[in-house]
C-alpha cells in the first residue's frame, strides 16, 4: 500500500517488454479517474504525445487514452464502475486539449460522459442517434433522431464589418471524400476555419464485434484504403500480440516493404497533386505516370493494385522469387533517377515555389502543443519517426535517416515528403537486397483465456495504432484502430486561417488527411 | 524551364489505345461526351484512388470526352462510391435531384453495391440501392481504373430508362 492507502503498482516503465517486431507496449489498467488523470499528465510532461482516445462498451466499459514515448507506447486502460445514471469519466481537456474531439465522440457512440469537458456539440454521430449506438447490444436496432428534428451545429462565428461565411461541402468538386468545411472570411482572407467531421462514419468499433481473426483483417484493411499496409499491420500486431506470437523474420521484411511501397505511392500521388494544385499541370502527370507504374507492378507481383488484404495476422500472404527480386529492383533504380529529376524542376520553379512557401505555416511550438506526428509534424520540427526510433527488426538492421524541417509550411511538406521518398527507396531496396528465407505465414495458436494487444506503425501519413480483445477461441471482442488523421485535422483548422481562400486547397492537400480514418 | 520541358520530350505520349466493347448500333442515350458527378457516400478511400487514376496519362479519360465536373446541374451520371452512410444520404439524395434528365446513376465498388465489407452496420445504408435508383453496378474492393472506365463506356450507348 502506498501513502494514498491504495495498492502499489508497478511504474510504467518496468512493464515494458522489448519486441522483435516493433516498439513496446502496453496497456496500464486503471480503476481510480483521478489517478488515470495524474498518469496522463505524467506521460505528457515525460515528453509523451497523445495519439488518441478511445472505449470499449459491455461487458467490461473502459476509456482507452494512448500516449507515444521515446520508450514506448502506453494505453491507459481506466475502467468504468456500473452507476445509477449514466457513466461517467474524466475529462483531459483541461490539460490536453486534442482529447476533446475523442471524448465527444465517446459520448456520441457510447453515452458515457466526459465530466470537465466544455464543448459538448455532438462530433461524429452528428446528433443522427436516439441513443448511443454503440450502448446498445450487437445487432440490436438504433433508434434514429427525426430529420426534422435535427439541429443545426452551432459553429463559432466571427462577426464585424465585411465579414461572410462560406460553406463547403459535405460534397466538394472533385474526387474527394465528404466533410464540411465552414470559412469567417473578409475579402479573401480567412479569419476562422471550423471542420464539421463525422459524414464517413461507418460503425467499424461496432462491426468488429464478434467477428473472426480473418474477417476483422478485411475490415481493419478497409479504415483507410491509401493506409491498408499501414492498418493491416497495425491490427495483425495487436492480435500478435493478444496470442503472444512473434510473425517469422520474412514476414517482417515482407511487411516492411509493402509497407514502403505503400508510402512511395502515396507520395508519389501527394507531390503530383501539390503540383496541379499549384497551377503545374505536368508535377500532376508525371507523378501519376510513376505511380501508375507503381501500381501496376503491384498488380503483377502481389495481385493487386493497392495492397489490400496483403498483410494479415500470422504473416503475408505474398511471397517473392528472385526473378520478382530483380524486377523490384530495376524499378527502384528508375524511380530513384526520376524523382531526383523530378526534384530539381520543383525546386527550380519559381511560380512552384511562390505558392509554396510561406503558405498553412504550422509553428514548430504550436505542432508540438497539438501533438502532430508524420509528415505534418516532421515539417514542423517534430522529430518522431517510429521507423528511426523504435524500430524493431527489421528497421534495427536498416534505420532510414529521419527527415525533418522546420518552416512548417506547404514548401517544408513537400520536401518532407521528397526525403522521405529517396529513403523510402534505399530502405525497399535494403530489404530486398537481404531478403529472408524463412516462412512467411504460420498458423496463429489458439487462446483460451481472454487477452488483449496493441499495434502500432509508421504509416505514410504518421502513427497508425491498432488496440484489440479477444474473446477465447480467436473471436475479437473489442477492436478500434486509430489513423494520424484524427490528431492532424485540428491542425489544419490552426494553419488555415490567415491565409487565402484560394490556398486551402493547395493546404490541404499538403496534410492529405483521411475522412475515413477519422470518422470510423 | 528546359529540363521541364526535356522531361515531357522523353516521356513521350503514355495514353493507351482504348477498346470500345459497347455495340456502336445499339440506341444510344449519350453520344459523345458525358460529364460525371463523383459522391463519396463514405468509402474508405479506396475507389476514389482508382477514379483519380483515371485521369493519370496512361487511362486520360477525358480524351474519350468524359470529365469529372463540380456542379451537379451539370452532371448526365452520378457516380456513386461507398456503402451510403447515414449522414451522407441527404447529400446524396440533394445532388440527384439537382441533376438534369436524362440521368443515370452508376454505383462503383463493393460498398455501393451491397454495403460491402460495413455491410450490416447501424450506421449504414448498405449500397445506393436503397437510397436512390440504381442504373448500373461495379463490383469490386476497389475495381480497377480499366473496369471503371468500361462501365462508364457502357453508358454511353444504352436505351434510356423510363423516369419521372
Amino acid at each position: 500500500m502506498d501513502s494514498d492507502g491504495n495498492p502499489k503498482r508497478t511504474p510504467p516503465a518496468l512493464c515494458l517488454i522489448p519486441r522483435e517486431d516493433g516498439i513496446p507496449r502496453a496497456i496500464i489498467p486503471h480503476d481510480i479517474p483521478e489517478r488515470y488523470v495524474k498518469d496522463a499528465r505524467t506521460l505528457m510532461s515525460s515528453g509523451g504525445r497523445f495519439l488518441g482516445l478511445w472505449a470499449s462498451g459491455e461487458p467490461e466499459p473502459r476509456i482507452m487514452a494512448a500516449f507515444l514515448l521515446r520508450e514506448g507506447l502506453f494505453v491507459l486502460g481506466l475502467h468504468l464502475p456500473p452507476s445509477k445514471g449514466s457513466r461517467t469519466f474524466p475529462s483531459l481537456t483541461s490539460f490536453l486539449p486534442a482529447a476533446g474531439r475523442f471524448e465527444r465522440t465517446v459520448r456520441d457512440l457510447y453515452g458515457f460522459l466526459p465530466e470537465g469537458l466544455e464543448d459538448v456539440r455532438s462530433w461524429i454521430g452528428q446528433g443522427l442517434w436516439a441513443l448511443p449506438p454503440l450502448s446498445l447490444p450487437p445487432g440490436a436496432p438504433v433508434p434514429e433522431t427525426l430529420r426534422t428534428d435535427l439541429p443545426e451545429y452551432p459553429f463559432v462565428r466571427v462577426s464585424g464589418p465585411g465579414v461572410h461565411e462560406i460553406p463547403v461541402g459535405p460534397v466538394h468538386a472533385g474526387i474527394i471524400e465528404p466533410g464540411h468545411f465552414r470559412f469567417q472570411v473578409v475579402g479573401e482572407k480567412v479569419l476562422r476555419l471550423e471542420e464539421q467531421l463525422g459524414y464517413t462514419h461507418k460503425g467499424v468499433d461496432g462491426l468488429f464485434r464478434g467477428r473472426e481473426i480473418a474477417s476483422a483483417a478485411r475490415l481493419a484493411a478497409r479504415i483507410s484504403g491509401d493506409s491498408t499496409v499501414a492498418c493491416s499491420i497495425a491490427f495483425a500486431q495487436a492480435v500478435e500480440q493478444a496470442l503472444d506470437f512473434t510473425p517469422a523474420a520474412g514476414a517482417r521484411f515482407l511487411r516492411a516493404l509493402l509497407l514502403e511501397r505503400e508510402r512511395i505511392a502515396n507520395h508519389l500521388g501527394d507531390l503530383g497533386a501539390l503540383g496541379n494544385d499549384a497551377g503545374l499541370g505536368f508535377g500532376l502527370s508525371q507523378f501519376g505516370r510513376l505511380k501508375e507504374d507503381l501500381l501496376r507492378r503491384n498488380r503483377k507481383h502481389f495481385g493487386v493494385r493497392y495492397l489490400f488484404d496483403l498483410v494479415a495476422p500470422g504473416g503475408v500472404r505474398a511471397n517473392l522469387d528472385d526473378k520478382t527480386v530483380l524486377d523490384l529492383l530495376e524499378e527502384i533504380r528508375f524511380l530513384t533517377s526520376e524523382v531526383t529529376d523530378l526534384q530539381k524542376i520543383y525546386d527550380d520553379h519559381g511560380g512552384l515555389q511562390d505558392r509554396f512557401q510561406n503558405t498553412g505555416v504550422l509553428l514548430p511550438e504550436v505542432a508540438q502543443r497539438l501533438g502532430a506526428g508524420g509528415v505534418v509534424g516532421r515539417a514542423s520540427a517534430q522529430a518522431w519517426d517510429l521507423r528511426t526510433d523504435h524500430g524493431g527488426d527489421p528497421y534495427r538492421r536498416f534505420p532510414p535517416a529521419l527527415a525533418l524541417a522546420h518552416e512548417g509550411d506547404v514548401w517544408a511538406r513537400v520536401r518532407i515528403r521528397f526525403l522521405e521518398l529517396q529513403e523510402s527507396l534505399a530502405l525497399s531496396r535494403a530489404l530486398l537486397e537481404h531478403l529472408p528465407e524463412h516462412s512467411i505465414a504460420e498458423p496463429l495458436p489458439a487462446n483460451s483465456e481472454p487477452s488483449e494487444g496493441l499495434g502500432i506503425v509508421e504509416g505514410f501519413r504518421g502513427e497508425v495504432l491498432a488496440w484489440v480483445r479477444l474473446a477465447p477461441q480467436g473471436v475479437i471482442s473489442a477492436a478500434h484502430v486509430q489513423d494520424p488523421s484524427a490528431i492532424l485535422w485540428p491542425a489544419l483548422e490552426v494553419v488555415v486561417p490567415g491565409n487565402l481562400v484560394a490556398d486551402f486547397p493547395l493546404i490541404n492537400k499538403s496534410f492529405n488527411l483521411s475522412y475515413s480514418g477519422n470518422d470510423l | 524551364m528546359w529540363k521541364l520541358l526535356v522531361k515531357i520530350f522523353r516521356t513521350g505520349l503514355l495514353t493507351e489505345k482504348k477498346s470500345r466493347t459497347v455495340d456502336p448500333t445499339s440506341p444510344s442515350g449519350f453520344e459523345r461526351s458525358l460529364a460525371i458527378r463523383h459522391v463519396d457516400a463514405g468509402s474508405c478511400n479506396g475507389c476514389e484512388l482508382e477514379l483519380a487514376a483515371l485521369e493519370n496519362p496512361y487511362y486520360a479519360l477525358s480524351s474519350e470526352g468524359v470529365k469529372f465536373v463540380a456542379p451537379p446541374r451539370h452532371a448526365d451520371l452520378l457516380l456513386v462510391t461507398g456503402p451510403v452512410t447515414k449522414s451522407m444520404e441527404e447529400p446524396l439524395k440533394k445532388t440527384f435531384e439537382a441533376m438534369p434528365n436524362p440521368r443515370r446513376v452508376l454505383a462503383v465498388g463493393d460498398c455501393a453495391c451491397d454495403g460491402g465489407v460495413f455491410r450490416n452496420s447501424y450506421a449504414v445504408h448498405n449500397g445506393v440501392a436503397p437510397v436512390i435508383l440504381v442504373d448500373h453496378q461495379l463490383p469490386g474492393c476497389p475495381p480497377t481504373p480499366e473496369e471503371i472506365r468500361l462501365a462508364i463506356q457502357q453508358i454511353f450507348r444504352k436505351p434510356r430508362p423510363e423516369r419521372k
